[in-house]
Parts: C-alpha cells; structure tokens; sequence
C-alpha cells in the first residue's frame, strides 16, 4: 500500500467542484509535483491532505491511517503555505523553532537544528529579525525552513520556490532533492512552473480545472501528453488540426488545410479529425528547398541558450527552437526548410477549439 | 481655472471643517474649564474672579477626593479587566462564526449601543432592586434578601455591561485582519488550538485589545450616567462629584479644578498603558 493515498477526492464550494475525484498514490519518498494553471485546485487538493479543509467526499489515508478527518494537529506534515504564513511577532528564530517547540524538543538541541535549517535556506544573518523585516523570497525562504526543521514524514509545498530568483531556486531545489533523499521525506510541491516540476519530481500530476487529467513521470509527461491540454500547458508546441486522409500499415497521411503530412499510423483511421503536436525543439530548420515544408522567418528571439523562431509557412505559424552554437542565427525575412522526424509527432483526436496562435502558447 | 493648483493649500482646507468642529465643540469648552478652575470661588456672593490654585491644593491634600480618584480608576481598571477578558475571547468566536449566525451575534453584540445609557442604568436598578427580579428569585431560593445595589461591583457589572462594544469592535477588526493561514501553520506544528490561540492569535491581535482597553478605559473613568444612578449617593466617583460639585454646592471652579484633575490623570494613565504595550508589539507587527 502506498505511503500516501487520496481516493477519489471531491471538494465543493456550492455548486463549483475545486477538486474533482482526484486520486493519488504516492510511496514513501517520493517526490510529486501537482502542476496546473492558477486556480486548478491544486492548493485545495494540498490543504485536504494537511487537514484545513475538509473534502466534500473520498478518502486520504496517510501510513495506513485514515487521516480523512483527523485533525490537522495530529498529521504531523511539514507544510509551506501559498502565503507562507509566518508568524509576524515572532522573529526568523522563533518562526522556525516553534515547530521544535511543539514536539517537545529539549531547549538545548533547537537552536542547532534550527540554526542548520537557516543554514540551509542561506539566511543564517537572518535570525533575529522579524518577518516584515525581510523581502519576499527571504520570508518564502523562512517558511521552507520552518516545514523542514521538523523533519516531517510528509512535506507539502504550496509554490515553495515562487518568488526567488533563479540561481537560488535552483540551489533550493537541490536543497530540497537532497533532503528528500537523505532523510526519504515524501513530498507533495504545488509549483505552475513546470521546469521546476520537471527538475526535481519523480511524477508530475498535471491539474486541470479540478480533475488529474495526467500521472507520470516529467520525461513522459513531456514526450507523451495524454490530452491536447497538457501539450499546450507543458512547455511549448505546435498545434496543427487536420484530418486523416489515408492510412497504411505504418504511416498515415494527415491533411493539415491542404498541405499532406506523413506520421505514425497508430490506431487512425480515415476521416479522423485529430490535432497534431510538434515541440519547437523537434522542428529543424534546413536549407531552402529541403526538408518537409518551405518557410520564412518571421520573427526570432534569443533565449540565451537557444534560439526561438517563429517561422510562416503554408501551415500557418511554426515555432521552432533551435540550440544557440555559436553560429550566426537566421535573419528575418530569410527563406528556409522545415524538417522533422515523422516519429516525434504527437497526436491528439479531435479539434482545437480555436486555432492557437503560437505566440499565446509561450509558457 | 487661473490659479496654480498646486498652491491650493487643498490639506488645509479639507481639515478645517474638522478642526472647526474641534476647536468649537471640544477645546474651547475645555480651555474654559480649565481657566474658570484657577478662579476663586467665593461662598456668600457665589462671584468666581481672580487667580487661585486653591482648589487643586484642596482636591490634592484632601483624602476624601483622593479616595474617590482611586475607586474611580480601580472601577475603570476592573471593567476594562473584565471587558479584555469577556470581549477577545467573544470577538475570537464571533469571527470563527459563519453567517447568518455570525451577522446575527454581532448584532446582539451591538445592541447595546441602540440604547440609552441611562434606560440601561434604570434597567440594572430596576433588575438588582429590592424589589426586583434577581431579589425575588433570592428570596425563592431562601437566600433572603440582598443589597445589590449601590456598591461597586455593580457599577463594575453595568460599566462591562455598556462598554462591551467597545471592546469588541476593535478586536473584532484586528481579528479580521488575520491571515487564517497564520493560525492554520501554528496548528500544522502540532500546536493545540489553545495554544495557536495564545501564542500566535493574541499576540498579533494585541493593538485591537490596546485601543479596545483604552477606549473602555477612558469612557468608564469619566462615566456619569452609571454611577450616578447606580452608586448611589453614597458611592461617589470623580465624575459624580464634579456634577455635585457643580450644580449642588455651585461650586464650579471646585468642579473644573476636578475636572481638569480627572482629564490628567486619565490622560497619563492611558499614555502610560499605550506606551508600555505598544512597546512590546512595534517592532513586530509595525
Ligand atoms: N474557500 C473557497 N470558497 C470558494 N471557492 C474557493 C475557495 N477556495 C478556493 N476556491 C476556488 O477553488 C478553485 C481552486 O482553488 P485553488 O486555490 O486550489 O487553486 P490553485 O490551483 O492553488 O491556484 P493558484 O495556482 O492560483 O494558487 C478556484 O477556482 C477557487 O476560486
Ligand atoms: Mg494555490
């Protein structure tokens, strides 16, 4: 049986249902990330597991322990609040000791552990100040070592990292992998960052609008999205509608508004209407002439360690990242080829909505 | 449009009307008080005139008017004690509550304030009389007959009984300023809820308690309408002396000299207070 195990957990508020049947297992020691967009549930889903609200229906155990009701003074988790909750009449110190202080840890052995846990979130010059002293990242900071001083069996992360700056978040998030793997603490991270969940997650679960719609690793969760969704939430893609116009054993033939594109056959059959996914970084750009269709840059961006180009074409607008080698990168206005593996297309049934207009899907 | 804006003393003008107000209705009255106090007061004619400190010299040597200050404030300390202690914790409870429930309590809480002081002072007497309900339920119980009345502690009663509002209501809002989360993170460390409540709900809540014990303060060390009808007239306090003062001996700068004695004393004790509580949350909560 898993560690931690939420069943088929439902939360309403009147009619609108913030999480909807979600079920969850996660083992002991394993680190989960809950991505999804701003107001998903995701933060409802966690304040279930901590006790502060109540689900309207389903089960959480925690260790075999049906935990579903108990109050959230007996859980016993680590928890780091969206709003990081400090408490604001007691110094950086005392904020993080208190948690000790509860468990009853003698006087002697809270101000080391203490101590080390600021240590670790690099604010040990911090201790004596009050929380409307600090900046937000350093408050945020606070709150993460207050939930690891403990050294709970279950830390829950409500967006733990959001307001630091990159160098820091990346060493916090190596901090917190450390821990999880030292001491084998089970954490649950909220983040809508997916390069932080994908980072440091063993599984990701994406959320969309109170439901899991995807369980599984980053790599999966990237490579392989189950809905056209999370395609378009988890970093960038092309999304291109069209209709299947000829199947084969191995290769069927989509017509994308006139223009025939060749992928893996799959389980297609003619007539389907489906949506295809290509990332950017899957599209190579070849000379003119070559490759699968013609283009023109229209527009590029420097990413720092890539390029990003928006190309037209007779498919409408493509993105297309290519990696930052040193070359000297395309000109706008200059004609190029578009080529790719019929393999690294992703397919999804059905229509978009809307034809997206690529520089909307920019994560 | 001619003029530079700017130039506008726009502040200035904005706060006349209130200072208007004020200077009218409160520091003229007061400024009168406190120059008719320094008036010699003679017996036979009733004349005020000249320039005297007598009247404080009397007020200060005099034990009987020292007496009186000292019941005047430890009753003022005792109803603010007991409002704190009844108030933060109804406070604490009302904004635990959902509504309707919670519109609905407050607006008992509230109530009080719709009526007159002196209606309630009446309805305190007519309760506690010989009389009255509470007696004859005494008498029912064989407990025979009580004197209820005229003595401090129901002063202290009826005073909780009037300034409970005051209390509340600032609590009340600091409460609603609270991020819940706060609390919740408190109960996340395993804290009791008693112990979330004391050291993390009061602490931050404490410039509410602060102005609620002031205002509570302040209003029952000057009350008139609740020991009047309520100490009778053998229990004095300051303010029921200052009306004695006033309009039976007809002495009034004997009456303003107290006056001006009560403002003072007040005015220290509650800055005393202030500074001393404020001191401890200033850093902390800004
Ligand atoms: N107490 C509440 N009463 C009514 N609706 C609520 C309440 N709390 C949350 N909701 C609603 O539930 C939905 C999910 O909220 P939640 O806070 O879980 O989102 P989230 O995924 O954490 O979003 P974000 O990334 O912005 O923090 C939202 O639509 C929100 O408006
Ligand atoms: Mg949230």
């Amino acid at each position: 049986m898993s560690f931690l195990e939420l069943k088929d957990i439902t939360k309403s508020y009147g009619t609108l249902n913030a999480v909807s049947d979600v079920t969850l297992s996660v083992e002991k020691g394993e680190f989960v990330s809950l991505l999804g967009p701003s107001g998903c549930g995701k933060t409802t889903t966690l304040q279930m597991i901590a006790g502060f609200v109540e689900p309207t229906s389903g089960t959480i155990r925690l260790d075999g322990r049906d935990i579903t009701h108990a109050k959230a003074n007996s859980r016993g988790l680590g928890i780091v609040f969206q709003s990081y909750a400090l408490f604001p009449h007691m110094t950086v110190f005392d904020n993080v000791s208190f948690g000790l202080e509860m468990q009853r840890v003698p006087k002697s052995d809270r101000r080391p552990r203490v101590e080390e846990a600021l240590e670790l979130v690099h604010l040990a010059a911090y201790a004596g100040r009050y929380p409307r002293e600090l900046s937000g990242g350093q408050r945020q900071r606070v709150a993460l070592a207050r939930a690891i001083v403990i050294r709970p069996p279950v830390l829950l992360l409500d967006e733990p990292l959001s307001n630091l700056d990159a160098k820091l978040r990346e060493a916090m998030q190596f901090e917190l992998r450390d821990i999880q793997r030292k001491v084998g603490t089970t954490t649950v991270m909220v983040t809508h960052d997916q390069a932080e969940a994908f980072s440091i997650s063993d599984r990701v679960v994406v959320m969309e609008s109170g439901r899991i719609t995807q369980i599984d690793q980053p790599y999966r969760i990237y490579e392989h999205p189950e809905t056209e969704f999370i395609s378009r939430f988890v970093g960038k893609t092309n999304l291109l509608p069209g209709t299947v116009q000829a199947v084969n054993d191995r290769a069927a033939t989509v017509s994308l508004g006139g223009v025939p594109v060749e992928i893996d056959a799959g389980a297609l059959v003619r007539g389907d209407t489906v949506t295809l996914c290509i990332r950017p970084e899957k599209l190579r750009l070849t000379g003119t002439g070559l490759g699968r269709l013609p283009g023109r840059v229209a527009e590029r961006y420097f990413l720092g360690s890539q390029w990003l180009y928006h190309i037209d074409g007779p498919l409408g607008t493509l993105m297309a990242v290519t990696p930052n080698d040193g070359s000297a990168p395309l000109d706008t206005g200059e004609p190029v080829g578009l080529d790719w593996t019929p393999s690294v297309v992703r397919v999804h049934r059905g229509r978009l909505a809307e034809a997206p207009d690529p520089t909307l899907e920019a994560h | 449009m001619s003029a530079a804006p700017a130039r506008l003393p726009t502040p200035l003008i904005l706060s006349a009307p209130a200072a208007l107000l004020f200077g009218a209705l409160i520091l003229t009255p007061l400024v009168l008080t406190a120059l008719l106090s320094f008036n010699e007061f003679e017996h036979a004619t009733g004349r005020t005139h000249g320039f005297t400190v007598a009247h404080y010299a009397a007020v200060l040597s005099d034990s009987y008017y020292l007496e009186i200050f000292l019941r005047t404030f430890r009753v003022a300390a005792l109803a603010t004690a007991i409002c704190v202690v009844i108030g933060v914790p109804e406070a604490y409870i009302l904004s635990r509550m959902r509504n309707p429930w919670r519109s609905v309590f407050l607006l008992v809480v509230l109530a009080p304030l719709l009526v007159s002081v002196v209606v309630r002072a009446f309805g305190w007497s007519m309760l506690l009389g010989p009389e009255g309900p509470v007696n004859a339920v005494l008498m029912a119980l064989g407990f025979g007959r009580m004197r209820l009345l005229y003595n401090e502690g129901t002063v202290i009663v009826a005073l909780v009984h009037v300034m409970l509002p005051f209390m509340v209501i600032p609590v009340w809002t600091s409460l609603q300023k609270l991020d819940p989360a706060v609390e919740q993170a408190a109960l996340s460390f395993g804290a009791s809820r008693a112990t979330a409540i004391v050291r993390v709900v009061a602490p931050q809540i404490l410039p509410g308690i602060l102005s609620g014990s002031l205002i509570v303060f302040g209003l029952s060390a000057s009350a008139f309408a609740i020991p009047g009808l309520l100490g009778g007239r053998r229990l004095k306090m300051v303010a029921t002396i200052v009306y004695d003062q006033y309009l039976s001996d007809l002495n009034w700068p004997m009456g303003a000299a107290v006056a001006v004695l009560l403002l003072a004393a007040n005015l220290i004790v509650m800055l005393t207070y202030h500074r001393v509580v404020e001191g401890h949350y200033r850093r902390r909560l800004g």
